[in-house]
């Protein structure tokens, strides 16, 4: 298990203030002129040597991600730092522990990172309906700047640097890169095509990096303790510290810190009093919110929490937001509710997205109560084969994925369904 | 999102908001939230500009607040845009209403995470307590929304209700909450498990345990 010592978010819970005082005295903006005045290219060296990988589901190398902004700009154009805080796939509940209980930490990481890729602000997008942490997040950028910590001579290192936060208003699809710039440019959030990539032309046609809040939120601790501490966890390719998410049928939902490829029998039962009713009682895992595909229970036991072992058993890290189902959940149901989600949330730009999340989520409700033919199964398979690659972001992947990884280990439950044609009750959510 | 409707354009709602201007102190705010953004980037504040916008109108009728079309041209004025940019922004985000709102905006969370933690009882809590999904209470206290995942799900199930989240609920928690807010009364926000404190393992915390009762500085151990 990770030493508290070896934990980044030491205020995870927040029994402590979150306010600049107490963020300085647990460690937070010490010193940060030294970490900056290593220079813009040691700094993305060292969080390349990290191993650190993109928090946001991708996982993309955050160090390469910095590296392919301009380092002069040519025409006179600023760069920006955009950060991802519109932390809205279900299951994930990180960047709000983050933002409401270890601001610093993400504002003194904002002008590290926005200071290695030269940029001249960055702007924290946070989700609309996150109010009470965008009050804290607010009042602990005005607490930085009165301290001279960001700014003009951002805490004495000579460098200027804004830190603004815009609050969004509910559209998850605003997480997506693209769709986030166009909303802060003051439009809806619909996806941009890409080339041209957000480097080149992003956030009002500048060169933009676009980062998900745990990403810049550890890389002051990263370059304090250096990058040899950091990949000291987790497999090759996989390395670091990381905030999971447990939701779902465990004994004792939470968000804890631990080292990347823990096994995910480890994490739960250590930290969340084990399945609920037990081990025999798992079902499935998501085990990296909503947009990967689920694990059934076998194969789940052992699988190393990271990109590379949830991978193997066809799946994803995402964001590692862990939603466990025991042996009393309604599969379909619980997959069909995801099926929802997504129809609610397509921008409507893309004709496979916009028309083909409605009808997934219909199918998906008749099977749900069995009214349906076998053959549409495969028909269902399909039309998720359609959508999956053929839309300009990934919200239609997402939204195929879930419902196939469904069919591929659930197919019996289905046919079973069908041929009983149960129809329960109909529940109060379904009305 | 097809089941939003704008609220039609009347000679009775411009005669209600067609003089609708900032308050003094939200004059001084809209001021402040343009200056974040570059100049001539002003658009930018669009969002921010109709949330103060819906919450100036909320706090005139007493509701959570809405979005008037009158409203939306005040904004879309001071930003330069064209009104339609306006109407787009404010139709394709939910949180901005489009239509008038109960006092308490109810909105329980009922994706997976909360599903299964139980946000079919709290629903059903709601709706023992007469408060029907897409509607509002007849004496305008409360609007029942059922809305999509708003990432508390380690304390799941939640419901938010205008700007505080309320976690860990039962339905008995529901209806006790209800309550309160009819009667007046502001219940304890956050978690309502006895004895847990934030995101926690309930019980107490497996890690940083040095962190409960004191501001404690790992930096000595590294």
């Amino acid at each position: 298990m990770l030493a508290d010592k070896d934990r980044i978010f030491t205020n995870l819970y927040g029994y402590q203030p979150w306010n600049l005082k107490a963020a300085q005295a647990r460690g937070d903006w010490d010193n940060t002129k030294a970490l900056m005045e290593r220079g813009q290219d040691a700094i993305i060296e060292e969080i390349k040597a990290s191993g650190l990988r993109g928090r946001g589901g991708a996982g993309f190398p955050t160090g390469m991600k910095w590296s392919f902004m301009p380092k002069e700009s040519k025409d006179g154009r600023p760069s920006f730092l955009v950060i991802n805080a519109d932390e809205s796939e279900p299951g994930s509940c990180k960047d709000r522990e983050i933002i409401r209980h270890d601001p610093h930490k993400l504002i003194e990481g904002a002008l590290v990172a926005g200071f290695a890729m030269r940029a001249r602000a960055a702007y924290i997008y946070i989700r609309g309906e996150y109010i009470r942490e965008a009050e804290t997040l607010f009042a602990a950028v005005q607490e930085a700047y009165d301290a001279g910590l960001i700014g003009k001579n951002a805490s004495g290192s000579g460098y200027d640097f804004d830190v603004f936060v815009h609050r969004g208003a509910g559209a998850y699809i605003c997480g997506e890169e693209t769709a986030m710039i166009e909303s802060l440019e003051g439009k809806k959030g619909q996806p941009r095509l890409k080339p041209p990539f957000p480097a080149g032309a992003g956030l009002y046609g500048c060169p933009t990096t676009v980062n998900n809040v745990e990403s810049i939120a550890v890389a002051p601790t990263i370059l304090r303790r250096g990058a040899a501490w950091f990949s000291s966890f987790g497999r090759d390719n996989n390395k670091g510290t990381k905030l999971f998410q447990i939701s779902g049928h465990v004994e004792k939902p939470c968000v804890v810190e631990e080292a990347m490829s823990i096994p995910f029998s480890e994490l739960i039962e250590k930290h969340c009093g084990g399945i609920r009713g037990g081990r025999d009682n798992l079902l499935a895992v998501i085990p990296g919110g909503s947009s990967v595909p689920l694990v059934p229970a076998a194969e789940i036991w052992d699988a190393p929490m990271d990109f590379d072992g949830l991978r193997a058993v066809g799946s994803g890290l995402g964001t590692a937001a862990v939603i466990v189902m025991d042996k009393s959940t309604d599969i379909v149901r619980a997959i069909s509710r995801l099926s929802y989600f997504y129809k609610h949330e397509s921008c409507g730009q893309c004709t496979p997205c916009r028309e083909g999340t409605g009808w997934m989520w219909r199918v998906m409700e008749r099977l749900r109560t069995g009214d349906a033919a076998v053959e549409e199964i495969d028909m269902l398979q399909q039309v998720t084969k359609q959508v999956e690659g053929h839309t300009i972001c990934a919200l239609g992947d997402a939204a195929a994925w879930p419902i196939q990884g469904l069919i591929r280990h659930f197919r019996p439950e289905l046919e079973r369904r069908i041929e009983e044609n149960v129809r329960p009750e109909m529940s109060e959510a379904a009305e | 999102m097809a089941d939003r409707h704008i609220e039609p354009d009347t000679p009775e709602l411009r005669a209600r908001w067609g003089a609708f201007a900032w308050s003094a102190e939200n004059a001084e705010k809209a001021k402040t939230i343009i200056a974040r953004y570059p100049a001539g980037r002003q658009r930018s504040a669009v969002m921010p500009l109709l949330d103060l916008a819906q919450r100036q109108v909320g706090a005139e009728e007493n509701t959570q607040g809405w979005l008037p079309i009158p409203v939306m041209e005040y904004v879309a004025k001071q930003l330069d845009m064209p009104i339609i940019r306006v109407v787009e922004v404010a139709t394709f985000y939910t949180m901005y209403n489009i239509a008038p709102i109960g006092r308490f905006h109810v909105q329980v969370c009922g994706t997976t995470p909360c599903m299964l933690r139980g946000s079919d009882d709290i629903l059903a809590a709601c709706k023992a307590r007469g408060l029907h999904k897409g509607h509002t209470t007849d004496d305008g206290v409360f609007t029942l929304t059922e809305v999509e995942c708003m990432g508390n799900c380690a304390s799941a199930p939640m419901v938010q209700i205008n700007d505080d989240n309320y976690e860990d609920l039962t339905a008995a928690d529901m209806t006790r909450i209800l309550d309160d807010l009819a009667a007046g009364k502001q219940p304890k926000t956050g978690t309502q498990a006895p004895g847990r404190h934030t995101v926690e393992p309930l019980g107490g915390p497996t890690t940083l345990t040095a962190m409960v009762d004191a501001n404690h500085d790992y930096r000595g151990e590294w």
